[in-house]
């Protein structure tokens, strides 16, 4: 990471009884795009409230380039947002949206309009610019919140759950407008989502977080490989989660005993994750294998997942893909052997 | 079939809806053009002297005046008073914020009768009563609830982001305030402004009792009908409804159908 632009640190935010950020540490460098993913409640939007000033931190310091803003009101920040429900003036045009900023900031109406202009035509929607809101698509209003935050020049963006409301085929494209703006701009981007494909898909680093605490910060990569945590494990990607004791180079679960590295010493309660994609998947007993029935199957286009139940109950998954699906000739109630390669476990540190 | 009869009946209820409501006025703006003193049928001939003698009538006229400063007054400030009175509703949460909200929204639950006479006590013990103004008080009272209740309608429909969305666009509170509250909220207030002006316009009650000297158009009606049978009243009446319906239906155009497009 480069230096730093955002740093928390200690930040505590509590509403009433309700602890919604317990002492967070978080720092987020100039020019990166950082996700903050996690289920909703878990305190991601009010994080990123608290680097806006749209709430104050009950305990802790927010400092952007280095200056602590803990007492900066909201509109001396230049911190602007991309909202959820983008907040668009539902009594402007979309130009005249654009130059609201500019306007609060004393730019002549000149310059404004200008300005606004080369922003909207930049995010392709120029033929729009004196059209009322209500009658623009919801990827055309995206654009113009998008123009909105960005015709200031803003060090900082950021962006709360913004594609939520877009259909599947438009989420993808914005992504593509959102991953090559950060990059020409050089901007820090700080983007909230509960959507992994929206996080894996642009975020330089992600931060996950779970009950007001980060869980893990890491590259995309690392942490669907090598999640931190138990909730890491279950809320990132499509793991099977196994619990057992170390036996130094292996370990001992409700399953069987499987060869891994990285445990703890022997007799040390220890979790294995294996991720979904590496599982293998076959209809002969082998060594080692887990015997399985299969339950159900989700159907993503090109990959498949299967849900198996192993005897004693427990719930694996499998990710194949669909072309493979045929000569497996799986259909519920079936019986499979599961097994995986000693190098795709990965162990929790965590006990 | 069986619809599509009951669709005609439902129209016909309609219709005898408003011929029960419409008729009335309908009656006294034709006798208002009848050149007979006493309003019956076969009508005699059309006439505009009833409207002469009103424009000619210098007390009739007075009561114009005083019911349009009292009437465009009382708007300015019921509607002002609503806006802030909505506004903090919509915004704050403090202590006895359920007081403060009952203080604006009780009078019109108060009978007229006795809000008129609570009103004479009181502006004559501190020696306010007879003028022009003591019905502008009265009136902005009666008048403020309906404002606050049709501005805060349309505060319920705005995006709870947008006064914060102004904020993260780099405008104070007070400027927030009035680039996107008060565009957000103007065709209510229009509304607002239409309706208070057209009640305190009619009111009778209040204002015959802390009036005095200075009378407003409802109370000379009073008392030209108190007097005799004349076709004047049906005059007043024609214009009184004409100026009542154009700002109501003014206040629906601004407002009603806003409401319907969001």
């Amino acid at each position: 990471m480069t230096e730093p632009l955002v740093t928390l640190s200690g930040v505590v935010k509590r509403f009433g009884d309700f602890t919604a950020v317990h002492r967070l540490d978080l720092e987020i460098g100039a020019g990166e795009f950082m996700a903050i993913m996690g289920p909703s409640g878990c305190g991601k939007t009010t994080t990123l409230r608290m680097i806006a000033g749209l709430d104050v931190p009950t305990e802790g310091e927010v400092r952007i380039g280095g200056r602590l803003m803990n007492e900066v009101p909201v509109h001396e920040r230049d911190t602007p947002m991309v909202w959820q429900s983008l907040a668009l003036f539902p009594f402007l045009n979309a130009r005249e949206n654009v130059e609201f900023g500019l306007r609060m900031r004393g730019v002549g109406a000149h310059e404004r309009r200008r300005r606004a202009v080369e922003w909207l035509e930049r995010l392709e929607i120029g033929a729009f610019a004196e059209r009322n809101i209500d009658t623009l698509s919801g990827g055309q209003r995206q654009r113009v919140a998008l123009a909105r935050s960005l015709v200031t020049e803003p060090q900082i963006l950021l962006l709360d759950e913004p594609l939520s409301a877009l259909d599947a085929h438009l989420v993808i494209r914005m992504q593509g407008v959102l991953t090559r703006l950060q990059r020409e701009l050089g901007i820090t981007f700080v983007y909230v989502t509960h959507s992994q494909s929206e996080a894996f898909a642009m975020a330089d680093r992600i931060a996950i977080m779970s009950e007001g605490r980060i869980e893990q910060i890491g590259q995309p990569r690392e942490i669907y490989r090598t999640p931190a945590s138990r909730f890491v494990a279950e809320f990132v990607g499509r793991n099977n989660i196994l619990s057992g004791t170390s036996r130094g180079d292996a370990i001992e679960t409700a399953l069987g005993t499987f060869p891994t590295a990285g445990l703890p010493a022997t007799g040390a309660p220890a979790t294995l994750v294996v991720a979904a994609d590496l599982v293998r998947i076959g209809r002969t007993p082998s060594d080692g294998a887990v015997p399985c029935t299969l339950i159900s199957e989700e159907f993503v286009g090109a990959t498949v997942t299967l849900f198996l139940e192993a005897v004693d109950g427990t719930e694996l998954k499998v990710q194949i893909p669909e072309r493979t699906l045929g000569e497996l000739n799986a259909h519920a109630g079936g019986s499979f052997y599961l097994s995986w390669p000693a190098d795709a476990g990965h162990v929790l540190a965590e006990s | 079939m069986s619809a599509r009869i009951g669709t005609a009946l439902l129209l016909g209820w309609l219709l005898l809806v408003f011929v029960f409501i419409f008729s009335p006025i309908v009656a006294s703006v034709v006798f208002s053009f009848n050149s007979d003193r006493f309003p019956t049928i076969p009508l005699g001939s059309f006439t505009t002297h009833w409207y002469d003698t009103i424009f000619a009538d210098a007390e009739i006229g007075e009561a114009a005046r005083n019911s349009i400063i009292v009437s465009l007054t009382t708007s300015v400030i019921a509607t002002t008073l609503g806006f802030a009175t909505a506004y903090t509703d919509y915004r704050y949460n403090f202590r006895l914020k359920g007081p403060y909200l009952a203080l604006i929204l009780l009078p019109p639950t108060i009978p007229l009768i006795i809000m008129a006479l609570a009103m004479l006590a009181w502006l004559s013990w501190i020696g306010a009563s007879g003028q022009l103004w003591s019905i502008i008080v009265a009136h902005s009272v009666l008048t403020a609830p309906f404002a606050m209740a049709i501005i805060r309608l349309r505060l319920n429909q705005i995006d709870p982001n947008l006064e914060a969305a102004a904020w993260n666009l780099g405008s104070s509170e007070w400027k927030a305030l009035r680039s996107v509250i008060l565009p957000f909220c103007r065709p209510a207030i229009v509304s607002a402004a239409c309706l208070t002006a057209a009640v305190s316009f009619d009111e009778f009650a209040v204002a015959w009792f802390v009036s005095g000297l200075n009378k407003t158009v409802p109370v000379i009606v009073l008392e030209i009908v108190q007097g005799n049978i004349d076709p004047q009243v049906n005059a007043i009446g024609s214009l009184v409804f004409l100026t009542s319906i154009t700002l109501v239906v003014l206040a629906q155009l601004f407002f009603i159908s806003r409401i319907g497009r969001s």
